[in-house]
């Protein structure tokens, strides 16, 4: 059953996910990921100071003394890189331990304090905490989503472009700084109004896993965007509802556990990006190879034995230093059980090229030879070029080459006519 | 920042992006470029000296110089994409903030990341934004528009492709279509020849003649002095300082080589047989 506040509560986790997801591709796209995570523990110390000066847990109070203090500690990094030979990665390294060392001294000053209102609320911002989240928070998170959203909607290719290509934007006349100070901005907001759900320490893991996991499933960045957004809404739903359902468990850690679990079966399982995809596309590439391979050399043998087409000995083209080899063996019964190659003779005797297959092995013979001669003519392009994924050398090098190529094959007899070997009927 | 003012759209702007072309703003007899007493320095160590160049007519300008010369730092600073130190630039006799419209920008391959998720016709579109201006998005006119760079550069049956699966050539055939696309009367380009197999950089200098032929202006960095003769009817020396400016036929010769390059004679012998193989042509 759903009580109002469990609504409330998911509403506003939900929400906040969703957020992150969308600004965070920003952030991953633009390479500050970095960047997020020093916002988030350089948040802290804004946090715990706006307490100390409200003297109890207000929610806006305690958020804009964190965004303050988080937007100060991206300022710091900026300004270490720009003044000294600091390089970025130890500007944000110094930032963040800094700023999060302040903000822990600075909640334990808080907690020895006497006579200061509800304390239970701050530790939660160290690593999250979602039972607090009441209606009020839910309309500002819901506020912010909505700024993020509108902006992005608007200003989609300007933002584009600018993450894209920040030299062109800026030759083009676009206010690049101004334009990248507005997607900090916003990334800043996601963060700070995910503190009190995940956390200073987990923050950028919610701003980064949703991006990071979209960035496989798609190669534009529209749909990447909306991926992120609905991975975001995902983990944060989750996240709230198994760690609302175990006692004293922090939502940090488990929103970032789902978070992790999401951009695991990404990595995995995406169909062209992702690990197993790669890894079977890697396997057929390899298969296609052998067969294209065997194809070739039997157009070699018919070639020869023009104009009869003789069928030959299996052992006549599986030939290896320690055996006939495995994969090319493999390799043949494919084509076999394609009918790119029969045996008029019975399983396990002489093999001889079909028609279809005599078609097949044509074509790549031809392209065999084109990227041979290629490479005789123009080595120097060889590693500009040379692109054995492609069956066909016309993908890839301009009609014109081609043609110059293919002459010179024909003048020296070597091109694959059409005749060639063709099935005496 | 001018910056804002170049994106506002006007009715003649309008009727400009539906094919007419746009005519240079400013007087007339305005030069094209003049770049005055420019001078670099990253880190207070100098990268260009004293820089200045007027170029008066349309032109297809090499910029040529050793490794460390300046060559992209030039086009950096005429573009104000670097700071600089002193000096001042016009285009078509105003700042380079009031022309954007104007100028078409093809930067070094490696300055972006080829693995963003976009498409290469999104990637020339790109080269449309700035007429389109704030918020608007591109429509099937600018698609159109951009298909039709894209074949220019023999593009076009790569549209779709995500950028992170072409070759060099293709990538840098792209960054060309994107330029063509912006309509420019002035184009800037940072090493486009660098790293591209051979068909590529004979169709970018079938491109390069076609953008003369229609009275642009094109300024090249290039690093192949054995093809500059052949590419271009101008080169800008430069070393640190501009070594010499004016037209191929007179300022590429052994002297003015030799004073950009000191003593190399690999070089030199590689230039002096194009400039041989020129003088044999001619």
């Amino acid at each position: 059953m759903l009580t109002y506040n469990t609504l409330i509560v998911l509403l506003g986790t939900g929400l906040l996910g969703a957020n992150a997801g969308l600004v965070g591709s920003y952030a991953v796209l633009r390479r500050r990921s970095l960047t997020g995570d020093a916002l988030a523990h350089a948040a802290l110390p804004g946090l715990c100071l706006a307490f100390l000066a409200v003297g109890q847990r207000s929610l806006p109070a305690m958020l804009a003394g964190a965004l303050l203090s988080g937007v100060a500690g991206v300022a710091v990094i900026s300004g270490l890189i720009r003044a000294t030979r600091v390089k970025e990665d130890a500007a944000i390294g110094i930032v963040l331990s800094v700023f999060f060392g302040a903000g822990i001294v600075l909640s334990r000053v808080i907690q020895n304090a006497p006579g200061l209102g509800n304390k239970a609320g701050l530790d939660s911002y160290i690593l999250g905490k979602t039972a607090g989240i009441i209606r009020q928070d839910v309309l500002l998170i819901g506020g912010v989503s909505a700024v993020s959203l509108v902006l992005i909607a608007l200003a989609y290719k300007e933002f584009k472009l600018t993450v894209f290509d920040p030299g062109f934007a800026r030759v083009q006349g676009w206010p690049v700084f101004w334009l990248d100070l507005m997607l900090m901005g916003l990334i800043a907001l996601a963060v700070v109004f995910g503190l009190p759900m995940v956390g200073v320490v987990l923050m950028a893991a919610l701003l980064i896993l949703p991006g990071a996991a979209a960035r496989f499933w798609t190669d534009r960045l529209g749909p990447m965007l909306a991926l992120a957004s609905a991975f975001g809404l995902v983990t944060g739903l989750a996240g709230t509802a198994i760690s609302a359902h175990s006692a004293g468990m922090p939502a940090g850690p488990i929103i970032v556990l789902v978070g992790s679990g999401v951009f695991l079966v990404s990595v995995l399982s995406a169909p062209r990006r992702g690990v197993l995809g790669r890894a079977l596309s890697a396997w057929r590439f390899r298969r296609e190879l052998q067969e294209r391979k065997l194809l070739r050399l039997l157009f070699d043998r018919a070639e020869a034995d023009r104009p009869a087409l003789r069928p030959i000995d299996r052992s006549a083209i599986l030939q290896g230093p320690s055996g006939p080899p495995r994969r090319l063996a493999k390799a043949l019964d494919r084509l076999i059980a394609r009918g790119d190659v029969v045996e008029p003779s019975g399983p396990g005797g002489p093999i001889v090229l079909s028609d279809t297959g005599m078609e097949r092995a044509r074509a790549v013979a031809r392209g065999y030879r084109l990227w041979e001669r290629f490479l005789i003519e123009y080595p120097e392009q060889a590693s500009a070029m040379a692109d054995l994924s492609r069956e066909s050398v016309a993908e890839v090098l301009p009609p014109d080459v081609v043609r110059e190529l293919e002459e010179a094959l024909r003048k020296s007899g070597q091109w694959p006519e059409d005749g060639t070997g063709g099935r005496s009927s | 920042m001018t910056t804002s003012a170049s994106l506002d759209r006007t009715e003649a702007e309008a009727k400009a992006k539906d094919g007419a072309p746009d005519r240079p703003a400013g007087p007339p007899s305005s030069p094209v470029l003049d770049v005055h007493d420019v001078t670099v320095a990253y880190h207070r160590k100098p990268v260009l000296w004293d820089v200045d160049l007027t170029i008066d007519r349309p032109c297809l300008a090499g910029i040529v110089g050793p490794n460390g010369a300046g060559k992209s730092t030039l086009i950096k600073a005429i573009l104000g994409l670097v700071p600089k130190a002193s000096g001042s630039v016009r285009v078509f006799g105003k700042p380079v903030g009031a022309q954007r419209r104007l100028i078409g920008y093809v930067p070094q391959r490696e300055s972006v990341d080829w693995d963003f998720p976009v498409t290469v016709l999104d990637v020339v579109l790109m080269g449309t934004y700035g007429r389109l201006g704030w918020f608007r998005r591109p429509g099937r006119a600018e698609r159109s528009w951009s298909m039709e760079c894209l074949e220019r550069v023999g593009m076009a049956h790569l549209a779709d492709r995500q950028i992170g699966q072409l070759s060099g050539g293709q990538q840098q055939r792209t960054f060309l279509a994107r330029a063509l696309a912006q309509r420019a009367e002035v184009y800037f380009m940072d090493e486009p020849m660098a790293g591209v197999d051979a068909a590529t950089e004979a169709a970018i200098f079938a491109l390069l003649r076609d953008l003369k032929t229609s009275g642009k202006t094109v300024f090249v960095v290039h690093h192949d002095l054995r093809t500059v003769p052949e590419y271009f009817d101008y080169t800008i020396l430069l070393n640190m300082r501009l070594i010499a400016h004016g037209p191929t036929a007179t300022t590429f010769s052994p002297e003015n080589l030799r004073k950009a390059y000191g003593g190399r004679l690999a070089i030199l012998e590689a230039a002096g047989e194009a400039v041989r193989a020129r003088e044999r042509s001619e």
